[in-house]
């Protein structure tokens, strides 16, 4: 479990972090969303201790990570692909971390075999693609076993092999009670392995909330009707809060109105209906109005 | 309910508690495995026995006499200390750049949040590679110069004659002490051209700089790091050094002292 608590972190006078206060639990993946510059890693870097913030806590299960006795045991982190040393072959960049929690040689072989780089094991890690060195650090955060799990964009640079390994992974770690939380700017990878959300923008948490709330909410959610009489349905369900948007010769998108309250509408005015289907916004839709305030960089915006 | 409000041990995990030993073997395992590593310590071997030899079976044969003590006649074929404390520097400087120019002082830290054991982890490691390998360096220079000094009929040296002894194993305590200086440097520097040049500046720049000043303003220069720690095997650039030979390595002692005090406190209190 990751307990966030009033965190801020300020580099000189820029707020990269402000006042962030949140819940990971174990047991789920937890998606960890945001435009670049949001203050993912941030976030990510306070949470293992390596920055100290500015103000506010983050516990670790239960602890103060730097504290920890045996951190191996507690959290397993992946920061960036590049926080290996390129001198060093993947196994005794690997053996040099396991040592300093009297982690064995079979271990490290284990999570090489796992990280499917059994056979660039004995190479330098400088040569490695950088899908090889996201692969080396997501196993350099499984050395421990650890109660905690946190990867910053793991499948950035990954093929699709390594993509759809990465989701089983998060997935099977979860489901061994382990608090999972992965970010990444990609919401439809975070729509196929994540069950709970924690959105942040401008350093600022803007939503924290499960994935079918998250897309449901988002205003965009209508109902698609499908009917020979657009004209007469249109007028049917006019109202306040209703928006009924012509699309094409017999299609309707309704918003503001359930698809119970529409199929009943057009049975009691006898009108035929041939097709009536709620739509979700996408996690990508949702996100970007949920954001769209609070993005640091707006492509071409202001130019 | 009652299923899942109980206390649930958590799930399965092998890691054990961070113990000082263990973070020794961690930073073992990256400095033996480093190339740069390998080659550095190669090179000080070449300079050290190399260039004694070569300066041993050349030139006119040592002869001890009441100006040329045996001492100095040691330290002479210790010439290749000069040029070896630089390579030894690099390897101490890189301990720590090398670790923040790649990124893997963060995994480095992430696993050992506490981070002070890193840093005295990285001194025992590197004083137990540089004090072993240039003790033996020095004893093989000395056995090796003497015995061509005196095949080319200059004295006899002795490892009894006053001064030898502490002149050798001097060598390799001053070289043991320059490496955890170069290391405090790389911790406090974190990059590895400004630790390179501010180490090389310090041991090799200043010192010739300073000796070419007027004797008045040159009062300090028996403290600079390079000549307090030569006063005890005798360096060849420092001829008459006024601290004795213990005090000037207590010094050079005391800035390592002082730079490892500051690099300890600014690995803690930084982000990494």
């Amino acid at each position: 479990m990751i307990e966030i608590d009033g965190l801020t972190k300020r580099y000189g006078d820029k707020t990269a972090v402000d006042g962030l206060s949140f819940v990971v639990e174990p047991g789920v993946v937890t998606g960890f969303l945001g435009p670049n510059g949001a203050g993912k890693s941030t976030t990510m870097r306070m949470i293992a201790g390596l920055d100290r913030p500015t103000s506010g806590t983050v516990r670790v299960n239960g602890k103060h990570y730097p504290g920890a006795a045996a951190p191996m045991a507690e959290l397993g982190i992946l920061l960036d692909a590049r926080s290996v040393h390129p001198g060093l072959s993947a196994r005794n960049n690997l053996l040099a971390l396991a040592r300093t929690a009297g982690i064995g040689r079979r271990r490290v072989d284990e999570v090489i075999e796992l990280a499917g780089l059994g056979e660039v094991a004995g190479t330098r890690a400088g040569g490695f693609s950088l899908g090889m060195g996201q692969r080396l650090g997501v196993a350099a955060a499984l050395l421990g076993r650890p109660q905690t799990v946190v990867l910053d964009e793991p499948v950035n640079g990954l093929d699709p092999d390594g993509v759809l390994w990465i989701r089983l992974l998060l997935k099977s770690l979860a489901a061994e009670g382990r608090t999972v939380f992965v970010s990444s700017h990609l919401m439809s990878e975070m729509a196929q392995t994540a069950t709970r959300l924690v959105v942040l923008g401008r350093g600022r948490l803007i939503s924290e909330s499960s994935v079918e709330d998250f897309t449901g909410h988002a205003t965009t959610a209508g109902v698609l009707v499908r009917t020979p009489e657009t004209g007469r349905l249109g007028q049917v369900l006019a109202a306040p809060g209703v928006t009924v948007i012509k699309d094409g010769t017999d299609l309707l998108r309704v918003t503001g109105a359930t698809a119970e309250e529409i199929g009943t509408a057009a049975w009691r005015a006898h009108l035929p209906v041939y097709e009536l289907t709620p739509t979700h916004a996408s996690l990508e839709e949702a996100f970007m109005q949920v954001t769209k305030d609070s993005t640091e960089y707006h492509a071409g915006a202001t130019r | 309910m009652s299923a899942i409000t109980q206390a649930r041990p958590g799930p399965a995990t092998i890691a054990g508690p961070v113990t000082q030993v263990r973070v020794v073997r961690a930073e073992w395992t990256k400095l033996r495995a480093l190339r740069s590593t390998r080659w550095c310590t190669l090179v000080s071997v070449v300079l050290i026995v190399g260039l004694g030899a070569l300066i041993a079976g050349s030139g006119t044969a040592y002869h001890v006499s009441a100006s040329n003590t045996a001492a100095k006649g040691v330290s002479v074929a210790l010439l290749g200390v000069l040029f070896a404390q630089l390579v030894i520097g690099v390897v101490g400087v890189l301990a720590f750049s090398g670790e923040y120019g790649t990124g893997m002082i963060r995994a480095t830290l992430a696993v050992v949040p506490s981070r002070l054991p890193v840093l005295w982890a990285k001194v025992i490691v590197l004083a137990g590679l540089v004090l072993p390998v240039t003790l033996v360096c020095a004893f093989v220079d000395f056995f090796a110069a003497t015995a061509l000094v005196s095949s080319r009929g200059g004295s006899v040296l002795s490892l009894t004659d006053p001064g030898v002894l502490q002149t050798v194993v001097g060598s390799s305590l001053y070289l043991t002490v320059v490496v955890i200086i170069g290391l405090a440097m790389g911790a406090l520097l974190r990059k590895t051209a400004a630790g390179l040049s501010v180490f090389a500046a310090v041991f090799f720049v200043v010192p010739i700089v300073v000796g070419a000043l007027p004797q008045n303003i040159r009062g300090f220069a028996p403290y600079l790091p390079s000549n307090a720690g030569g006063a005890l095997w005798d360096s060849p650039l420092n001829a008459a050094n006024p601290l004795s030979p213990w005090t000037g390595f207590a010094v050079l002692c005391g800035y390592a002292v002082v730079l490892i005090a500051a690099a300890a406190w600014r690995l803690r209190r930084r982000d990494a």
